[in-house]
């Protein structure tokens, strides 16, 4: 007998006999249908994302970066870019070379306001997952309609089948002394500007 | 050939279930450390703290509880379908399942994994299947070097050490032990490091990063599975995880079976109660969600290995098999009081505090670990703590009631029995237990096991009546 | 009100000072309070050393002395712990499910001192008269199995003369646990040194809770010391008056 029949033979004389179960309920908020952004902007700022709420992405961006060089996905909007910026296109760059840039800018998928988290899901505006990952600085570029008040409307929006990574802050460990560190492997500091204007693709 | 009626624990001789002393000889140890003593009592009351705001904050916490609770016996009731929905969607979407009876199996199978691959080195997320099964003796022993890449699994890894706690491994470490085993064993360390937690942790991000950019293979746990799509979850903080899941060309993730969830829209409880039960957070930094492969991005050969290790044995006990619900945040070792002043190498298992409590002794049989289900007062705490509202006291209970019992023990329990059913006797017992008292030294001196009161505690003087004679003659 | 005392074995013999202070004052409120005879020990050490076997002619026997009684009384969040919540379970443990729903109708109408002057007797201010400074544990028992809450607290804060000060750390278990005690010595000791470390920096005289037994457990600790600071059931602080 191999071991996958081996241990579902286990499981099901484990269970057989049981008494069905009552359903599962489902009596928990599932939150606003409006999402409150200003609640998002608190959440972020509470794990040490620094927030910028502007119209003018690419004047955000030029201030945050200066000159730098930064990777960008390959779908990320040009205009966001400022013309002082040299922008490193992700066409499948080689790790060292994404590690080594300045900082990285993607969009997002979802932002979770009630736990001021953004969520990327690799679509061509927001890229691999190891360019958000390797890089030292990273600016997310949020707009409005991708802001959702909870998580379960997060998970309603989100597609399970393409790689997922929520980031809540930077990087951090409580390791030592259970005491929250910000920067250990991932980006070290979080930007997100929150635009008013709706997402223009 | 096994014998399916027979539950098959977790083996002996393999991985790391079974302590080498009872709980009460490896608590004294622990509990004569003044050092460890305030490190377990810091971090403890800081999480605890932590936790309590962030649960506070949630309206619907105790319903999210209740959801957890029940989505847990659900899938409990329906393993067999689930997993083998995981595994139809894990390959649809490129991926290979491996299924695994115990340790040995398991590390045989990862073992071969990576040597056809021809590396001679994996980088490692914090897991606690591969703990459980030793997989990184097995690697080491086949010339494989395993490298923990969660801060604190490398404090304890390159400290020679044993993890103490299910989140926080090197729990018992305090930033001065830290830093002195960063400047002991860490390669290429700065000897100017001081003791400062981001300067510790920024030392970490140093030394690992070209180990990142330079393993090509990645072994990994799984905090969720979901059986409706195939989605795999880590839950993690620091980009260690990130990192192992997106750089290597090979992942191979051990898992154990009742971490599978039954559809997509059940991570939305288990992503609001394991965060705030866990680290007190919201939200914790990073959770990466990746279902079979994906190309172009991160590895392009990805192995699932179901892992029982005698969970199976603990699914046959109706009593005991909720202690398969746990989402391993260590809430319940967080408000431990028993934890917190004896921590977590005493339970001798990788799997402390309340939930290893009632964990171990039922993976392996409750021969293996018998002094664990007594490692409590039975406070209640845990249960209260616990966000799939496990009943760890009641399971503490029922688990005693199986565990070998010494003989002078059950001697004296049954006389008891006795005695207590028949009132005039009980009464005789009553009046001779005072007249011994009182001819013998008070308070003091009593013999073994009853020596373990004296030794601490004084008895109070007995009373000149029982309270029965008391209304008898009123 | 026709009031049932189960005593507990441990008050019986122990601590008849506290049974006899739950009579008092329940007979002060203008209550009738009967003893059954036949009742001895509940059989929570046994059922919580791992003795269920042992523990089930205890169950039956207390079931069967307490069945006749509307409404029955402990002085122990303890005790009544084990008849509400492992009672039935033992006897379904047994396969005698007629025994496990009289168990499960017993508990219905077993209370704790303070959820029955609380709850069901519907009084607070009991007429006590206590002018000591007083602190209060919550037992475990009481307060994570039974939910007593603030009950204790509100009968305290009604009493003339007694100066309540609050212990920090108040919920965390004082390490008695039963045979954990015994089994688990030097562990419960640690327990025991934070707890009577909290009641000390209280400055109170007397250190007060539902349960004989963690008050045995603690009291012992403080006495070992010659801390001065004595233990005291909730009962007798209710019960006293300035008669008394």
């Amino acid at each position: 007998m191999n071991s996958r029949d081996l241990i579902l033979g286990r499981i099901r004389a484990a269970i057989a006999g049981d008494a069905p179960l009552p359903t599962v309920p489902r009596d928990y908020r599932r939150g606003a249908e409006q999402p409150d952004l200003d609640l998002l902007v608190e959440r972020l700022a509470d794990y040490g994302v620094v927030v910028h709420r502007t119209n003018d992405v690419a004047a955000a961006i030029a201030a945050i970066l200066g000159t730098g060089q930064v990777v960008v996905p390959p779908g990320l909007p040009p205009h966001w870019l400022p013309s002082g910026v040299r922008a490193l296109v992700d066409d499948g760059l080689p790790t060292d070379r994404v590690a080594a840039a300045d900082g990285v800018v993607t969009a997002v998928a979802v932002a979770v306001a009630e736990t001021g988290t953004i969520v990327l899901d690799a679509t061509p505006d927001q890229g691999r997952r190891l360019i958000s990952l390797l890089p030292d600085l990273h600016v997310c570029v949020v707009h409005p309609e991708q802001v959702v008040s909870s998580v379960p409307r997060a998970l309603d929006r989100l597609d399970p089948h393409r790689p997922l990574t929520w980031i809540s802050g930077p990087s951090a460990t409580s390791d030592i002394e259970l005491d929250r560190v910000a920067g250990v492997h991932g980006p070290r500091t979080l930007h997100v500007i929150l635009t008013e204007a709706p997402h223009d693709h | 050939m096994t014998f399916l009626g027979m539950p098959a624990r977790a083996p002996r001789g393999v991985g790391n279930l079974r302590g080498d002393e009872s709980f009460p000889d490896a608590a004294r140890t622990a509990l004569a450390d003044p050092q460890l003593r305030r490190n377990l009592r810091h971090a403890t009351t800081t999480i605890r703290g932590k936790t309590d705001r962030v649960t506070a904050e949630l309206p619907d916490w105790q319903e999210l509880r209740a959801v957890g609770a029940a989505l847990k016996a659900y899938t409990m009731a329906h393993l067999p379908e689930l997993l083998e929905r995981l595994e139809e969607r894990v390959t649809a979407a490129g991926g290979t399942v491996h299924w695994a009876a115990d340790a040995n199996e398991a590390n045989r199978i990862v073992t071969e994994l990576v040597r056809a691959t021809g590396q001679q080195r994996v980088i490692k997320v914090k897991s606690m299947a591969t703990q459980e099964i030793g997989l990184n003796e097995a690697l080491a022993a086949a010339g494989i070097q395993p490298v923990e890449t969660d801060l604190a699994e490398l404090i304890v890894q390159l400290g020679r050490d044993r993890p103490s706690h299910i989140l926080v491994p090197a729990i018992h470490r305090n930033r001065a032990e830290i830093r002195e085993i960063f400047l002991r064993e860490m390669p290429g360390v700065d000897p100017a490091l001081t003791d400062d937690p981001p300067a510790l942790a920024a030392a970490a991000r140093r030394y690992l990063r070209e180990t990142f950019l330079s393993t090509p293979v990645a072994v990994s746990g799984a905090n969720f599975a979901v059986a409706e799509t195939g989605t795999l979850a880590v839950v993690e903080s620091e980009g260690n995880g990130r990192m192992c899941l997106t750089l290597p060309e090979t992942l191979i993730t051990v898992m154990g079976i009742e971490k599978v969830v039954p559809r997509w829209r059940d991570l939305e409880v288990f992503l609001q109660l394991l965060p705030r039960a866990s680290t007190g957070e919201r939200m914790n930094p990073y959770t990466s969600m990746w279902t079979g492969v994906t190309a172009g991005d991160g590895p392009q050969a990805f192995h699932l290995v179901l892992l029982d290790n005698g969970r199976s044995a603990v699914l046959a006990d109706p009593v005991g098999r909720s202690a398969l619900h746990c989402i391993r945040c260590s809430a319940c070792l967080n408000v431990c009081p028993v934890y917190e002043r004896a921590g977590g190498h005493a339970y001798g298992s990788v799997y402390p505090g309340p939930i290893g409590a009632v964990l171990s002794p039922q993976l392996t049989g409750v021969e293996d670990n018998a002094s664990l289900p007594y490692a409590s007062s039975l406070c209640g705490a845990c249960f209260d703590a616990c966000p799939v509202k496990i009943d760890i006291p009641a399971i503490l209970v029922h688990l005693r009631n199986t565990a070998p019992h010494p003989r002078s023990e059950r001697a004296a329990m049954a006389a008891a029995a006795y005695t207590m059913d028949r009132p005039v006797l009980y009464a005789a017992a009553q009046r001779a237990a005072r007249l011994a008292r009182i001819v013998g030294r008070r308070g003091r001196g009593l013999p073994p096991p009853l020596s373990g009161w004296t030794a601490s505690r004084d008895l109070p003087d007995p009373p000149s009546q029982t309270f029965r004679d008391w209304w008898a003659a009123r | 009100m026709r009031i049932a005392l189960f005593v507990t074995c441990l008050a019986d013999t122990m601590f008849p000072a506290a049974a006899k202070a739950t009579v008092r004052l329940l007979e002060r409120l203008g209550h009738e309070v009967v003893f059954p005879t036949g009742q001895t020990c509940c059989g929570q050490m046994h059922i919580n050393t791992g003795y269920q076997a042992d523990a089930l002619p205890l169950v039956r026997r207390h079931v069967r002395t307490f069945d006749p009684y509307d409404v029955v009384v402990a002085p122990s969040g303890s005790c009544v712990g084990s008849v509400r919540h492992q009672h039935a379970m033992v006897a379904a443990a047994a396969g005698d499910r007629s025994l496990a729903a009289r168990a499960e109708s017993v508990a219905g109408r077993t209370y704790e001192l303070s959820e029955l002057l609380v709850d069901v007797l519907e009084v607070e201010d009991v007429g006590a008269y206590y002018p000591h400074r007083v602190t209060y544990h919550p037992t475990c028992h009481s307060l994570r199995v039974l939910r007593v809450g603030d009950k204790p607290l509100r009968l305290l804060r009604r009493v003339r003369g007694l100066d309540l000060v609050e212990l920090p750390a108040a919920e965390q278990c004082c390490g008695f646990g039963g045979t954990f005690a015994v089994k688990n010595a030097d562990t419960s000791t640690a327990m025991l040194a934070d707890k009577m470390r909290h009641v000390l920096a209280t400055g109170a005289d007397v250190c007060t809770a539902g349960d004989a037994s963690c008050l045995m457990h603690i009291g012992g600790g403080l006495a070992r010391l010659r801390a001065g600071v004595r233990t005291v059931h909730l009962a007798e602080i209710l019960a006293s008056t300035e008669a008394s």
